[in-house]
């Protein structure tokens, strides 16, 4: 079981795996709108022709160590992508804050994870996400 | 020097408490060592070979004189009395108690300091010109740069956790003090054909155990674009710098396995993506950055004493002759405080002499202090007015040794003496040095020479761009040093040349003495330096020196 990481808190996660398809299956084509697994050596490039038909993109982290996903998301949004982004995998709490200023929605992890790092782990560091650095810097309006 | 402003006081603050709840933390289990270690190292905390260290940040170099009593302090109430001042401008504390440190972090906090992005696989500490600001031959103070440099990289979202540690340095003068060509990112400011400011954009120098000269990646990057383009270098590295050997994880491998020109086409397509939506900085923010490097008021006051000193003072004239370089001020000089005291550690500082400097800046030099990547601290404004003062001062404190860029003005990693990773001595090996040409009374003669000691391959103390490197290894349990000759840290960078088999720590200073002595006879005249008389005749001449037996086995098999 997954649990879905939001500003709010958690949720439980409603999709199954076979909801997913994966990039080889999306570039043969689909007729209805998809959810897409993203490994993390994949190029997201790949994906701009195929944005109106995906409504979810879920990025792997196979460790929390590799930020390649923090980057993939940037560039996916800066490509345009509007769907969600989902991380997925092990990302740990003090790393929330920094996915979401990334372009991540939201962070599915699992229930062993979720127990060793609680909900208002997660919460704390969503409500950090104004104090940034960046968005200060730059012009506005 | 930069204000903090409301914002950076309270990122600071909320800083070293989140670090106290990671500590916390990690003591409570919720954290493992493993996810708790890129944490405390992006807060500058280093696990060393006795004790933890803690790294602290003095951004581009530059600090003030409270700020310099701050560490003074520190060193007294949590370390053991002393701090050392290290290549990437930065000053690390060698005894801290874990327990200790989140009220280190707000002892620093209050001074408007901190130790992040000192350690771990993220932006470090960007470095510029200990001299900016103050050089006759600047283009601007790199400073500016390196701060909004600082900005944009603090707590940057997506490079936390990167293949590996990326550091910058930027220089506003055409005479490169900051090493640029040894560092993934090198800015150096440049004038295009119409005079409009903007930079040479070097990537993928670094030293360690393959050392590389950083190429140009762009020939003009003009001011405006900096950020984008920076970021998009970074976004490339973070997609395909390799992961699967730490040694092979900075943008230097990069840079050559995929070749200069692919990786410029790729940063490129980015940037173009990038700055497309790129609003600009907040032109707010770049007038206060602007105003705070604005020079001092600078006193126009008489130089006569100074120059009578320099008649009269022998001692004074040749400490003038090697620390005080000349300030874009004809009024003004540049200090440079010597923290190389024969037999001492090279780049160490005691909470006496860090208040002795900082009372000197406080009193005649308008309150800023620079610490230099070769270790030593810059008075950057001193009216030439008191140096004579400042000189009869330091003297006092043990600080006015005269030789800034000679033979014992080394670099050296801190070795086997505290690091983990070393596979020999280095300080011991400089204090060694030192000692031995100060007892021949042969410094002053051999002039300007770099020498650079690392304790290990992954070349902390910068060994590859010495004049003279030298390398300690590890070889069956004894410790063997390999020198390196001909190596450049400045605007014409070059990695030097292995000489041949490496020497025991015995045979170590004689072979020096040797090589050194073979210089004194082999130059043209004085004027020559170690360096230049080495580009003029090759290497053979200097091997002959170090290995005198080889010379001579040559020689009989000539003859037979």
């Amino acid at each position: 079981m997954s649990k879905i990481v939001r500003d709010h808190g958690f949720d439980q996660d409603n999709l199954k795996e076979e909801d997913f398809i994966t990039l080889e299956t999306l570039r043969k084509g689909v007729e209805n709108p998809v959810r897409l697994d993203l490994n993390n050596d994949e190029n997201p490039d790949e994906l701009q022709p195929f944005f109106c038909w995906v409504e979810l993109i879920r990025i792997s982290f196979p460790d929390f160590n590799d930020g390649r996903g923090f980057s993939m998301a940037k560039r996916l949004r800066q490509l345009g992508y509007q769907g969600v982004l989902r991380g997925q995998g092990y990302l740990i709490a003090d790393q929330y804050r920094m996915a979401r200023l990334s372009g991540f929605d939201e962070i599915e992890i699992d229930d062993l994870l979720a127990a060793r790092q609680p909900e208002w782990l997660w919460q704390n560091q969503a409500l950090k996400k104004k104090l940034s650095y960046q968005d200060r810097l730059l012009k506005t309006g | 020097m930069y204000n903090y402003n409301e914002f950076d006081h309270s990122f600071v603050r909320a800083r070293v408490e989140e670090f106290r709840d990671q500590v916390e933390r990690r003591l409570s289990g919720a954290l493992t060592e493993e996810e708790f270690k890129p944490l405390r190292l992006k807060n500058g905390l280093y696990l060393q070979l006795h004790a933890y260290m803690l790294r602290v940040a003095i951004p581009y170099g530059t600090l003030n004189c409270k700020q310099m009593r701050q560490l003074a302090m520190i060193a007294e109430k949590w370390d053991k009395g002393y701090g050392h001042f290290t290549t990437r401008q930065n000053i690390q504390f060698n005894w801290p108690k874990l327990k200790d440190v989140p009220d280190i972090l707000d002892a620093l906090a209050d001074v408007s300091m901190h130790a992040i992005q000192t350690s771990g696989n993220c932006i470090r500490n960007v470095t510029a010109d200990h001299f900016a600001g103050a050089a006759r031959d600047e283009i601007e103070d790199a400073r500016m740069t390196a701060e909004l440099l600082r900005q944009w990289s603090t707590d940057h979202p997506e490079f936390q956790y990167l293949p590996r540690k990326f550091k910058i340095a930027v220089t506003g003068s055409p005479n490169d003090r900051a090493v640029t060509r040894a560092h993934d990112i090198g800015l150096r400011t440049i004038r295009d054909a119409e005079g409009r400011k903007g930079y040479e954009v070097l990537i993928g120098g670094g030293l360690g155990r393959t050392p590389m000269i950083g190429k140009v990646v762009r020939e003009f990057l003009p001011k405006e674009d900096l950020l984008p383009y920076v970021e998009a270098i970074l976004r490339v590295y973070n997609l395909s710098g390799r992961r699967d050997n730490k040694y092979k994880a900075r943008i230097k491998i990069l840079v050559h396995e995929t070749g200069i020109e692919e990786l410029k086409a790729q940063i490129e397509k980015e940037f173009v993506s990038r700055k497309s939506e790129f609003p600009g900085v907040n032109p707010d923010l770049l007038q206060t950055i602007e105003r705070d490097f604005s020079p001092p008021e600078y006193d126009r006051l008489s130089v006569d004493d100074y120059v009578s000193r320099i008649a009269h003072d022998p001692e004074f004239r040749e400490w003038v002759k090697n620390n005080v370089a000349r300030h874009k001020v004809p009024e003004y000089g540049i200090v440079t405080v010597s923290l190389k005291p024969v037999g001492g550690t090279p780049g160490d500082a005691t909470a006496y002499q860090m208040r002795v400097m900082a009372n000197l800046g406080e009193k005649y030099a308008h309150d800023e202090l620079r610490v230099s990547h070769e270790q030593n601290i810059v008075l950057p404004h001193v009216p030439k007015a008191h140096i004579p003062q400042i000189y009869d001062e330091l003297t006092k404190a043990g600080l006015a040794t005269p030789n800034l860029g000679l033979l014992s003005d080394i670099i050296a990693c801190p070795g086997m003496d505290y690091c983990a990773l070393a596979t020999a001595r280095s300080i011991p090996i400089a204090q060694d040095i030192a000692k031995r040409f100060d007892h021949l009374q042969l410094e002053q003669e051999i002039g300007p020479l770099k020498i650079k000691i690392s304790g290990c391959i992954n070349a902390c103390g910068h060994h590859h761009v010495g004049h003279i490197g030298i390398l300690g290894l590890d070889k069956a349990g004894v410790e063997n040093y390999q020198i390196t000759l001909g190596g450049n840290a400045t605007e014409d960078a070059h990695i030097g040349t292995r000489v041949g088999p490496g020497f025991s720590s015995e045979e170590l200073i004689p072979a020096l003495e040797r090589l050194l002595k073979s210089y004194l006879k082999l130059r043209k005249s004085p004027n020559e330096t170690f360096y230049n008389c080495y580009n003029r005749l090759g290497m053979d001449p200097f091997k002959e020196a170090l290995y005198p037996h080889l010379k001579t086995k040559h020689k009989e098999r000539a003859g037979h």
